[in-house]
């Protein structure tokens, strides 16, 4: 392996522009006139030699993930992907929203294992290297916090860009070994009904999961969008529950326990749980419901004028495949059909588009998702009257915002 | 819970026929021994499953929380810069509800765990189980749950039975909690 970029040795940097000086003043007769005046720099002189692993522009250094955590425990905390300022339905691995409990173990992958045990024939560990042998599958698949949105339960709406509010939810390729794979090899007890994951971060981060969704479509995730995991994102392994709550996809996946019963551990009762009006509360509300978004034009934006804009956004469903997204801009009105980009997959982001012509008077622009299951995402009012305003976790409902005369974008409840 | 004797396992194992569509894998999981299962496994469940030999009492908790616990959590389990553990007063079906161990937790096996694997957050799995016991004494007794001389051990914790614990309703499977 080389080192870093040569472009940002400044040594380099300084040698090749002094050689570019040099060259200039030889030649420099020769190059006056029009072509080279109008020649933009990057085209006049040899740009950046290779590099080991790209990086993003630095003109696009303001596309980050937002970080919101007590500074008196930093690594519990949360940092929302940027959903405004990116395309498509793929989150760059960089950018995927993170929530740790504990902060991000640096974890060396010959020495971390996986136990199974418990209810099963043979109790058994594997090695990161074993799992690299097991045969793969790879599918796209959103992952969403179970605190996503959840600003939308306050009496009033929070001005912020969408992903400082929706961004809790992003879409990888995840790679790995179906669960169900070795699950088999170690033998599952007919009364084994639960599966214990746990983390070997610091949090010792622990969920019960039902075990039919363990045989069903559960992943031992070991890339994310083609290259190994990132460590907060799980590295070197994490559990990957596909339109399940994003507690549940448990990264740096280190035990798993069969179990006739769960756990009841902290984060599937004191947390991640939804206090309802009654006083009781929704618990191993695993899945998340179908949702939708606009990200383009988002909160804190100002449109150009008036003319044809695109209203574009993303849809997901834990349940199943978008089937519809419509949209309004007249505040729930009126709405239309959007057009859904391919691919179509379930318990995936699904990016949306509709063309606008905005006359330059108010609007208010909304998105509703359908799903397969024939779900449609709820009005406010009617997620906060059924659920009350205590729920914190699983906030879904439609999302409105308002478009000013002078072109400005504000986040509003309508 | 867990299967202690092996022979049953193996017996089990053979006479369940899982119709698992999982594509074949090399098999290069390693044997696991129970002594090594021990040392990892951490889980307590509700029925006092997993509990580890140790005891401890409120009285005794005071101490270890005082130390390790209230300059986040708070002098007596609340009014600190952590989450809210003791000191409820509002009811869950209030404008403001409050969400302590006493309100709102439905099983005590959950605070000792959660203690044991994750608290203090700056030094985790530093307590040994005497203190583990004492410390979730100590927020039971502040709940008001049991008494500050009460002892906490594998045989008792167990058997205490929740403010809350039937507070709630499983959304997965669609059906009621027991």
């Amino acid at each position: 392996m080389q080192n870093s970029s040569e472009s940002e040795d400044p040594k380099s940097e300084s040698g090749r522009r002094k050689f570019l000086k040099t060259g200039l003043a030889l030649t420099g007769t020769a190059l006056t006139g029009s072509v080279r005046a109008a020649a933009p720099p990057w085209m006049t002189r040899p740009g950046a030699p290779l590099s080991n692993y790209g990086q993003p522009s630095p003109h696009e250094r303001a596309v980050i993930r937002w970080v919101a955590a007590n500074a008196d425990a930093p690594g519990n905390g949360i940092s929302w992907t940027p959903l405004e300022r990116l395309e498509g339905i793929v989150t760059p691995s960089g950018l995927h929203f993170e929530r740790h409990h504990n902060g991000v173990p640096q974890i060396d992958p010959a020495v971390h294992r996986l136990a199974v045990h418990g209810l099963v024939g043979q109790a058994s560990s594997f090695g990161i290297d074993d799992l690299l042998r097991y045969p793969m599958t790879s599918r796209l698949c959103f992952i969403e916090c179970g605190g996503n949105s959840n600003a939308g339960w306050h009496r009033e709406p929070i001005q912020a860009p969408a992903g400082n509010i929706h961004g809790l939810a992003s879409c990888s390729e995840w790679t790995g070994v179906p669960l169900a794979t070795v699950l088999e090899e170690c033998g599952v007890q007919p009364n084994a009904k639960w599966l214990i994951a746990e983390g070997a971060d610091a949090a010792a981060m622990n969920v019960s999961i039902p075990l039919d969704k363990a045989l069903d479509d559960a992943l031992l995730a070991l890339y994310q969008n083609g290259e190994r995991l990132r460590p907060e994102n799980g590295y070197p392994l994490r559990l990957v529950l596909p339109g399940w709550e994003g507690v549940t996809n448990v990264k740096w996946l280190h035990r798993l326990q069969l179990a006739d019963q769960p756990a009841m551990a902290r984060n599937e009762t004191a947390k991640y749980t939804e206090l309802l009006p009654s006083g009781q509360a929704r618990q191993f509300s695993f899945v998340m419901e179908a949702k939708s978004v606009i990200t383009h034009p988002f909160a804190g934006q100002t449109l150009p004028g008036p003319g044809l804009h695109q209203i574009s956004g993303l849809a997901w469903s834990g349940r199943g495949t978008i089937r519809r997204v419509e949209v309004s801009t007249d505040g729930g009105q009126t709405w239309r059909d959007a057009t859904l980009d391919s691919p179509i997959l379930p318990k995936c982001f699904t990016r949306f588009r509709l063309p606008w012509r905005w006359d330059g008077s108010p609007a208010v622009l909304k998105s509703r998702a359908t799903d397969e299951t024939g779900y449609v995402q709820p009005e406010r009012q009617t997620l906060i009257a059924e659920r009350g305003r205590h729920g914190y976790f699983h906030y879904n409902a439609i999302v409105s915002s308002a478009v000013a005369a002078d072109g400005s974008v504000s986040h509003v409840y309508a | 819970m867990s299967m202690r004797d092996p022979i049953l396992a193996v017996f089990l194992a053979l006479a369940s026929t899982p119709a698992l569509a999982a594509p074949e894998g090399p098999r290069l999981g390693q044997a696991l021994e129970p002594a090594a299962i021990s040392a990892l496994d951490i889980t307590v469940f509700p029925d006092g499953t997993g509990l580890p030999p140790g005891q401890g009492t409120a009285v005794e908790g005071k101490a270890v929380y005082d130390a390790r616990c209230a300059a986040c959590h708070g002098p007596d389990g609340s009014g600190g810069s952590a989450e809210e553990l003791a000191g409820g007063r509002n009811p869950l079906t209030s404008a403001e509800p409050d969400k302590t161990i006493g309100t709102y937790w439905p099983y005590a096996s959950t605070v000792f765990d959660f203690i044991r694997r994750s608290m203090p957050l700056d030094a985790p799995r530093s307590l040994g189980n005497d203190e583990v016991y004492a410390v979730t004494a100590y927020l039971l007794h502040a709940n008001g749950i049991i008494g500050e001389r009460d002892r906490l051990d594998a045989t008792t914790l167990p058997k205490i039975r929740m403010p809350n614990a039937a507070g709630f309703v499983w959304a997965y499977p669609e059906r009621q909690s027991p």
